[in-house]
């Protein structure tokens, strides 16, 4: 689950790690009332899930009520490449001095925690990576032994920070790791992390990716939404316990796997189709899940043909069928079916579909064959 | 011969008096495994279908002679009861609980490699493996698989399946089917399973299906390329999944440019391994190169 900014900021505010005052604000009038709190000159910053804000015109700096009034009117409501901004976040403007990066990464490949830390803050760290990689200091902390004193020596050191410095940006590097750990982060990213004209040390931005698999232990965290970051059908299925990754095509897809649903999306598009969704029904899917996902898939207009992909497992073909049928009773779909049924319960569920005589609903026996049979139905033509 | 789970393995399942527990332990044994024991506090002493309970694995190792462990319980508890199996030196810890946090998955890894390198997790959130023949350990639908000297190793269970089917219908069966599972810290990686069908003498041909994310793909390439000898064709999921999104398994998912299914595609081709664009063309290649 990735925060915004400003849900960062408070999140490392909880952890000590200094950031500029700041007030998050959902309207015009509750902006200017945070900037007037606040003082002039401010910093009005759109609270999106994508980089690149700035460029947008999705930040800027209000010297008076009035600009601040001005700044918040355009900002809100805007579209930075597909987000639309339903927060803004209104912040002291800092006296920047440098802009330094830092970071603490879950990473995979290690199996380990992977710290960096750069004096090459404000820009993309992958083009620093790309165009300067020895500008970037990094090391792996052991899980098992946690963060120490030396680990923020060498980062600083090893950076090639001023000798005033190493102290300060030792303390918050501590602070980020207690943070990741404490609320079980993917990532912690503050870019740029800057220096103040009194050499004060700060946060001036916060990207940070919590697991889902944890927010049980953090009810706060679980609470926190990013309205506009999900679409309706994502949101839907959410609630149903689904899921479901929207896509841009018109081929609504079903299955039972992760990784059958990624291969299906994969061989639909390589038969010329493309994919409205990415929909796991899980292991052991019952009919009513099966039921309420058609509901979602079909919420998406865009769609004009539906796959199922079924390869029993845990999950039964029959139970699956059983699902179809009632969500045609229910729902009276009325765009065209493309259904594979394989594996455990199979030829009970492909008889309880035939049985059925469902308008609109053709069978496959392989992928391959449900894949260009469904393409074809989406483009219009008779399967 | 098979991996990980054959006719030497003594199970013993974490969570097998509930209700999926009890389901896929019984499967198992229907399956020929030889399950002496489960675990589950507070529950020792009862029986499940004549497979004695006990409240610790320490108790079920001392009096069962359990080697191999099956964990079913749920996420809150999964890492704890993995650590226990370990402590009371049990030396393979298969873990099917999906949605463990990650950082559990994390201090669990670390600890077993440091303090219990004999240790082999395979999981969490796996299938599970199955030796068609000899032992089914998990959730894997063993009907669908004969024995036979292809070698599977895989990040998803389904597609497992699919790709297993696929091979079925060629006339081929498998030494071993390994799932790894989908989650961002597997125990077992690509590399560790693809070193004990290399040394399997029943496995001919691996077979290496990946998905989106992380870099486990490429580095099994580049082991593939200095180590085995073994033919090896791959197949990886997730060729149109757009960045930034999770693709049903915490772990898959393309973050900037890493982790994409081209690069992994372009990795295993560049180290010599044959890589089918779709399910049906991985069992096509397996003909090519074993014969039909």
């Amino acid at each position: 689950m990735d925060l915004l900014e400003y849900q960062g900021k408070q999140l490392f505010a909880r952890h000590g790690i200094p950031v500029p005052t700041g007030k998050p604000a959902a309207t015009v009038d509750e902006a200017v009332a945070a900037a007037d709190e606040i003082g002039y000159p401010c910093v009005v910053k759109a609270q999106v899930l994508i980089g690149g804000r700035g460029k947008a015109g999705g930040i800027k700096v209000a010297q008076n009520t009035d600009e601040a009034r001005t700044h918040a009117d355009a900002i809100l409501g805007m579209d930075i490449r597909g987000h639309i901004v339903h927060q803004v976040w209104i912040e002291e403007a800092s006296d920047i001095k440098e802009e330094y990066y830092a970071s603490v990464v879950f990473d995979r490949s290690a199996s380990s925690t992977l710290m960096m830390l750069s004096k090459e803050g404000g820009v993309e760290i992958e083009e620093v990576a790309e165009r300067n990689p020895s500008a970037i200091a990094r090391l792996h902390v052991d899980p098992l032994l946690g963060f120490q004193g030396f680990h923020g020596r060498r980062l600083a050191f090893d950076a090639g920070l001023d000798a005033d410095l190493i102290r300060p940006v030792g303390a918050i590097l501590a602070q980020l790791y207690e943070a990741y750990v404490a609320e079980e982060a993917m990532l912690v990213e503050v870019n740029p992390l800057v220096v103040l004209g009194d050499r004060s040390v700060k946060a001036l931005d916060a990207k940070v990716t919590l697991d889902g698999n944890a927010l049980y232990r953090h009810p706060d965290n679980a609470t926190l939404r990013n309205p506009g970051a999900e679409d309706a059908q994502e949101q839907m299925a959410k609630e149903r316990g689904l899921t479901y990754v929207k896509l841009d095509g018109d081929i609504g897809i079903l299955g039972n796997g992760a990784g059958l649903v990624m291969s299906t999306l994969d061989v639909v598009s390589l038969a010329g189709g493309k994919p409205a969704n990415f929909l796991d029904a899980g292991g052991g899917s019952k009919a009513e899940a099966i039921t309420s996902a058609v509901e979602v898939i079909l919420s998406d207009p865009k769609v004009k043909a539906v796959l199922f992909n079924i390869f029993g497992g845990i999950t039964r073909c029959d139970e699956v069928a059983n699902g179809l049928v009632a969500a045609f009773h229910q729902i009276n779909p009325q765009v065209p079916f493309v259904v594979r049924l394989d594996g455990t319960n199979d030829v009970e569920g492909r008889r309880i579909v035939a049985e059925a005589n469902l308008p609109n609903v053709e069978t496959a026996t392989t992928m391959l064959e449900a894949a260009e049979k469904v393409v074809a139905l989406a483009a219009g033509a008779p399967a | 011969m098979s991996v990980i789970v054959g006719t030497e393995t003594r199970l013993c399942t974490s969570g097998i008096t509930g209700r999926e527990g009890t389901f896929h332990t019984l499967n198992n044994r229907r399956y020929g495994t030889n399950v002496v024991a489960g675990v589950t506090p507070g529950k020792g002493g009862q029986d499940v279908e004549g497979i004695p309970v006990f409240d610790t694995f320490a108790k079920a190792v001392d009096e069962t002679g359990a080697n191999t462990a099956m964990v079913f319980v749920p996420p809150p508890f999964a890492a704890d009861s993995i650590l226990e199996a370990a402590d009371a030196g049990i030396e393979t810890i298969i873990t099917i609980t999906e949605g463990i946090p990650a950082h559990d998955e994390l201090r669990v890894f670390n600890h077993l490699q440091t303090r219990h390198p004999n240790t082999r997790l395979i999981g969490p959130n796996c299938p599970g493996v199955l030796s068609p023949g000899k032992a089914n350990v998990g959730i894997i639908p063993a009907q669908f698989f004969k024995e036979g000297n292809v070698g599977v190793v895989s990040r998803s269970g389904t597609l497992t399946y699919q790709i297993g089917n696929e091979l079925a219908l060629r006339g081929f069966g498998n030494s071993s089917i390994v799932g790894i599972g989908g989650d961002p810290v597997p125990g077992s990686n690509f590399i560790d399973i693809v070193a004990l069908f290399q040394d399997d003498p029943q496995t001919e041909l691996i077979v290496l299906s990946g998905e989106i994310g992380g870099s486990a793909e490429e580095e099994a390439a580049q082991y593939i390329k200095d180590n085995v000898t073994k033919p090896v064709v791959g197949y990886i999921a997730g060729v149109t999944a757009p960045p930034g999104k999770t693709m049903g398994h915490a772990g898959a998912i393309v973050s900037g440019s890493s982790g994409s299914a081209a690069a992994k595609i372009e990795a295993l081709e560049g180290c010599g391994v044959r890589v089918g664009r779709t399910p049906t063309e991985v069992s096509d290649i397996a003909v090519q190169i074993l014969g039909s």
